[in-house]
């Protein structure tokens, strides 16, 4: 029993004397992190915004395609992932397997799903007089959409927050992709899987209680700039 | 005036993400050449490659990176050419490996033994007896067996002890509880469940120092010639994959067949015990 409270006091001493491995598990992290929504948010919300937006044929068929892609599993994601970067795949001779880079691309098809269900559910929710608004003045197209996703930055936001919290989260991706390797592609989620493998549950406690306190960090000065803001 | 703060705070931001997605692409320039390996559990989690990866580092200048998962996993990374090098455990499955001509130079590196664990109380009351007869003996008497039922090197040495036992392999036996996951995951299920399992000697001796040397579950049955667990190392075939780093993985087969690091190897202490006996050719 006592690993539980162990794991808080592990996890105190582990922020504040801060050992290399865990620094640089931490910035594994934050670099893989910050590529994966930086494409996901870059084609996710261009792609949620038309579907959103238009009026096509087939529309509600791929809303309802989306939205199942919701409920992917990381490890199917990694599985597809891995068949297409391996030495054997299409994709082999760039060696992506067991690097940052290849990691950022499962984890792209992780979030893009919830950016694109997200930010379209934000545009559908847009007042239809606004685009009338819009039209009237003459808005080109491009100044349209940036003035239809300006208005709806916030719940653009919470698309993001959320993508967030699915790709700092998951482990399947990253254990598959990136193959947990020490000091290159071990990301926190990895190493308290390593650790828990090893029996270290303490570690594994503490560590789990790191990324949550990184993950508060981001969310409170998010808040802080929305209150600002507002 | 506040729009204006939003503005370059977003700037800043986009000019933090640039500056970290630019250092990804940038960060391996320049280094010291990587040596890609595929490895087995225990070498990872009993600290072993962490105490040789230095080593190789200073002797060679050559980077390890290492991907450690089981037998049969680390031999299919091999046969996809994802890595240049694997350090497995499974004599039967390494020989396929080869015979395939996924991988050249077989190398044999050390051993250790693996022990059959269980609670004090031993209820099949297998204490001290043969392998062979000890699974006989749980199998009578139903008594629970956690298997790491993941084609690991261990899963298999396993398996191929049921067979010399005169018993198929246990599958739908109620029994017979087939984890599916790591050593250390298997031995703690062993615990919490009560049963016996069969480990290598260095994760329980790492399982026994978590337990501050008083664990659950204790050994009962070691010693004996089928026990014997060879570690060997082959470097995947540059012919299959014309990519990989034929050698590096070489001079590091080389390297760890050398006096010196058997030497090393030897010294290798885990709680104070030997925990890989060298025997490279």
């Amino acid at each position: 029993m006592n690993y539980i409270s162990e794991g808080f006091f592990q996890a105190i001493r582990l922020i504040v004397f801060m050992d290399e491995q865990t620094w640089s598990a931490v910035i594994t992290t934050i670099r893989l992190t910050t590529l994966s929504m930086f494409f996901s948010l870059g084609i996710g919300i261009p792609l949620g915004f038309m579907l959103g937006y238009f009026d096509f044929p087939g529309r509600r068929g791929l809303r309802t395609i989306v939205d199942t892609m919701l409920a992917l599993p990381t490890v199917v994601v990694g599985l597809l992932v891995y068949s297409f970067i391996s030495n054997r795949g299409p994709l082999g001779q760039w060696r992506l397997l067991f690097t940052v880079q290849g990691m950022a691309i499962g984890q792209t098809i992780l979030a893009l799903p919830i950016v694109i269900a997200l930010s379209a559910s934000a545009v559908e929710s847009l007042e239809e007089r606004l685009r009338l608004t819009l039209r009237t003045l003459g808005a080109s197209g491009v100044r349209m959409a940036v003035t239809c996703l300006y208005e709806c930055r916030f719940a653009l936001l919470v698309a993001a927050v959320t993508a967030y919290g699915r790709i700092v989260a998951e482990v399947g991706v990253s254990m598959m992709l990136g193959g947990n390797i020490k000091w290159h592609t071990r990301t926190i989620t990895t190493a308290i899987t390593l650790e828990t493998g090893k029996g270290d549950f303490a570690l594994g406690i503490a560590l789990g209680l790191l990324l949550l306190l990184m993950s508060f960090a981001l969310n409170a000065g998010l808040s802080c700039l929305k209150r600002r803001e507002a | 005036m506040r729009k204006i703060n939003m503005k370059k705070f977003g700037k800043i931001v986009v000019l933090f993400a640039l500056v970290l997605i630019m250092s990804v692409f940038a960060a391996s320039a320049g280094a010291a050449p990587v040596l890609r390996m595929a490895t087995t559990t225990s070498t990872n989690d009993t600290g072993l490659l962490d105490y040789l990866a230095p080593i190789l580092m200073t002797d060679k200048g050559i980077e390890l990176q290492w991907v450690s998962v089981g037998t049969g996993a680390a031999l299919e990374h091999g046969r996809n050419g994802d890595v240049d090098v694997v350090f497995t455990h499974d004599p039967e499955a390494e020989k396929a490996f080869v015979d395939g001509e996924f991988g050249v130079e077989p190398r044999q590196i050390m051993y250790n033994d693996f022990v059959v664990i269980g609670m004090p109380s031993d209820p099949a009351e297998v204490k001290g007896m043969a392998v062979n007869e000890a699974l006989a003996a749980i199998a009578s008497k139903s008594a629970p067996f956690v298997s790491r039922a993941d084609r690991s090197g261990t899963n298999m040495a396993e398996l191929r002890m049921w067979a010399a036992a005169g018993i198929g392999e246990p599958d739908r036996e109620t029994w017979y509880i087939q984890a599916g996951q790591g050593m250390m995951q298997t031995i703690i299920m062993a615990g919490e469940r009560e049963g016996y399992t069969l480990t290598d000697r260095g994760t329980y001796i790492t399982y026994e120092a978590n337990h501050g040397g008083n664990p659950p579950l204790v050994i009962l049955v070691e010693g004996d010639e089928s026990l014997r667990n060879q570690y060997s190392v082959i470097p995947v075939n540059p012919e299959k994959h014309g990519n990989v780093n034929f050698e590096l993985a070489k001079s590091m087969s080389e390297w760890l067949a050398s006096p010196k690091v058997q030497q090393d190897i030897a010294n290798f202490r885990l709680e104070g015990k030997q925990l890989f006996f060298p025997n490279a050719e």
